[in-house]
């Protein structure tokens, strides 16, 4: 079925799609109509869910943490301060290696309060175990958050994936979507997987203190495992869906044009449609660039990065966060792997789009030109962060 | 509850097993004993951050045989408002019980508790009330009373115990209940018709901590008592809104034969500095208190 949606009711139909079970979440500009649809089509009969209306959203991971500990698929939503508010519980269930899958519609965090998109508030939860996933277009979304239920439960797994779309470019612009049919999600999905149930009559304790340190450290450890194994469980759930649906993104990462490309631009999210364009007009004037699209951040694509860096003559990683006192997060972690694989290759880091400035592709067009201009001309980066404020 | 529980009607099983980290004399321990024996095998246990994290004992053993999540300090109410839905979608029997301490019912996660109880979600909450952070040793809390001395109160604290059976009616919740270890029978009671109630349902359970108190180990029990006897704590129910002073408070509505209340205090050596003013302050605050329940399950 051929449809347009928005990016958060793409959202919403995948949730139905998956037979998600529970669903809690706490309305937020700009993620309010993913559950704003989910209710709609619970009210309407069309989708068979439980919906658990919280009054916060350090609640609502917390009551999908308890349905999901309990043996169903289950779902929340949330953005930014909201995002923020629960962060507590984002740590505790990847520690808990619960599966459960959860919509990030990136905005930028306050003060001042500001609803447009960047990326400090997915950033922000990089560290905590979960699978970090961002979409460039309403497909994408769909698709991805389908896969991430698939992904998520797979033993080689078992933690939570986030599906990140960016505020208003995607969440609330309508776009035409294939939407499959509940038969050929039904054939892909399997039924729920989790490491354990909590059940009555089974006394299994989740979360005592432990006797063995060294023990939890192995648990830790084991978390950043289950994300470096999430690599191939998400290569061949990409690879599925494609002969499924037609739709295969390239696993962790997408490259547009790099094969021959000498210099490669890297991002992640929306504006990555912009970067597809800039990199067109920058071919026709015989700029030999290529696109790297990161489609997850956790786990962080190291091999691929490696594959497409080796041999380049730079590489320019656009951020839409900071953190603050270093530099972008996607810059930080592509440039340590590149540097720790001895590739020798420049990398400039340009932080830009933040706080919901839009960059377009002729943005994009003269920070490339200039920075080809930099690296031909002193043979590497004189700076190696720049800020990009917009125009 | 017509025909009255004895001891021979409880169930031999154990939930409380040796191996656990109670300290001697610990209220909790004995209340955990109760919750096993008034709901057995349907119990899965929401617990936050409290002194239950560490009676369970070490991972991977346990000391208590019930199925547990322990969860962030804030979370418990909706953890099990998300369990029960689960519960409930898959057409398992369980009783999810949220196992919070004062802290984690009356103040982080009031909150949380706040906005279940008005959900109305399928699940009962027992606060076992030990009337101070005691996990974090002895801080004061919103339940700790009037006068007491905690390591956040050197000279006592000035402010009174906040009431949260009280604010719990008023949520308009099926059911609210006050409890104590001193009176197993009536606390098992109020667990099993809770269980037959459907929605959200609030136990507060009075749990004298010899650490945090300073009395002997030996005197949990006894302190208890003392409370309902002193009428400084008040056994009642209260289905769909309607209060009733339960039978081991009863003879308590009669003030001439409650004990003074400075038989509960001079027990305590966190009321050790208390002054004669504070006493009569909050002998007048147990009388009023008294009144205004004696007024409510009247009507």
């Amino acid at each position: 079925m051929r449809i347009t949606l928005t990016g958060n009711y793409c959202v919403a139909y995948a949730v139905k799609l998956a037979r998600v079970k529970v669903v809690s979440a706490y309305p937020i500009t700009p993620q309010t109509t993913i559950v704003e649809k989910i209710s709609e089509m619970v009210d309407e009969g069309e989708a068979d869910i439980r919906m658990i209306r919280v009054e916060s959203e350090h609640s609502a991971l917390s009551a999908v943490y308890g349905a999901a500990s309990a043996g169903v698929r289950s779902f929340t939503a949330t953005s930014s301060h909201g995002l923020l508010y629960m962060h507590e519980m984002v740590w505790w269930v990847a520690q808990a290696r619960i599966p459960l899958v959860m919509a990030v519609v990136t905005r930028t965090i306050g003060p001042p309060w500001n609803i447009w998109t960047d990326h400090h508030d997915i950033m922000d939860q990089r560290d905590t175990g979960w699978l970090i996933a961002m979409a460039e277009n309403n497909q994408e979304v769909l698709d991805e958050t389908i896969k991430l239920f698939k992904i998520t439960e797979d033993p080689e797994v078992f933690l939570p994936g986030i599906i990140g779309l960016d505020a208003f470019v995607l969440s609330h612009t309508v776009e035409p979507v294939d939407v499959p049919d509940q038969d050929t999600v039904d054939s892909f999905l399997p039924e729920r997987r989790q490491p354990y149930v909590i059940r009555a009559g089974d006394p299994l304790i989740m979360g005592n203190i432990p006797s063995d340190l060294v023990r939890n450290a192995r648990m830790r450890w084991d978390v950043h495992l289950g994300l470096r194994n999430a690599e191939v469980v998400i290569e061949r759930v990409d690879r599925e869906w494609g002969k499924l649906t037609g739709r295969y993104y390239g696993g962790l990462t997408e490259c547009y044009r790099c094969e021959d490309s000498k210099y490669i631009m890297v991002g992640i999210g929306s504006w990555v449609g912009d970067m597809r364009i800039a990199v067109d007009s920058l071919r026709d004037e015989g700029y030999p660039v290529g696109l790297l699209k990161l489609r997850y951040v956790r786990p962080f694509p190291a091999r691929r990065v490696y594959e497409v860096v080796k041999g380049s003559r730079g590489v320019v990683v656009f951020d839409r966060s900071i953190s603050a006192g270093s530099a972008g997060p996607l810059f930080l972690d592509l440039a340590s792997h590149i540097h720790a694989m001895r590739l020798g290759v420049p990398v400039k880091n340009v932080v830009a789009g933040l706080a919901g400035v839009d960059v377009g592709y002729k943005d994009f067009e003269n920070i490339v030109k200039r920075f080809v201009e930099e690296v031909e001309g002193e043979g590497w980066v004189r700076e190696f962060l720049e800020f990009y404020p917009g125009r | 509850m017509d025909v009255p529980l004895t001891i021979r009607e409880l169930p031999r099983e154990k939930y409380v097993l040796p191996g656990h980290a109670a300290c001697p004399g610990c209220p909790e321990a004995i209340g955990l004993r109760y919750v096993g024996m008034a709901l057995g095998r349907r119990a899965i246990l929401v617990i936050p951050a409290g002194c239950t994290s560490i009676i369970q004992g070490l991972s991977p053993g346990s000391g208590l045989a019930f199925p547990i999540i322990n969860v962030a300090f804030a979370s418990s109410d909706a953890v099990a408002a998300g369990v029960s839905a689960a519960k409930e979608v898959l057409g398992e029997d369980a009783v999810v019980v949220v196992w919070a301490g004062d802290g984690a019912t009356s103040d982080i996660g009031f909150a949380t508790l706040s906005g279940a109880a008005e959900r109305g979600d399928n699940i009962i909450h027992v606060c076992v009330d030990n009337e101070a952070y005691m996990n974090t040793g002895i801080q004061r809390s919103s339940q700790t009373p009037r006068g007491a001395w905690t390591t956040t109160t050197w000279r006592g604290k000035a402010e009174p115990k906040k009431n949260m059976p009280l604010i719990m009616l008023s949520h308009g919740v099926p059911y609210v209940a006050t409890a104590s270890v001193a009176y197993p029978l009536d606390f098992i009671e109020k667990l099993r018709k809770a269980v037959t109630i459907r929605g959200f349902k609030y136990i507060h359970l009075h749990a004298p901590c010899p650490v945090g108190w300073r009395f002997d180990p030996s005197e949990t029990v006894e302190i208890a008592r003392l409370a309902i006897e002193t009428g400084m704590w008040i056994l009642f129910e209260a289905e769909g809104g309607r209060v009733t002073i339960s039978p081991p408070s009863r003879p308590y509505m009669d003030k001439s034969r409650r004990k003074p209340i400075i038989e509960y205090l001079k027990r305590q050596g966190r009321f050790r500095n208390i002054t004669e003013e504070l006493v009569r302050e909050l002998e007048r605050e147990v009388d009023e208190y008294w009144n205004m329940l004696i007024k409510l399950s009247s009507q």
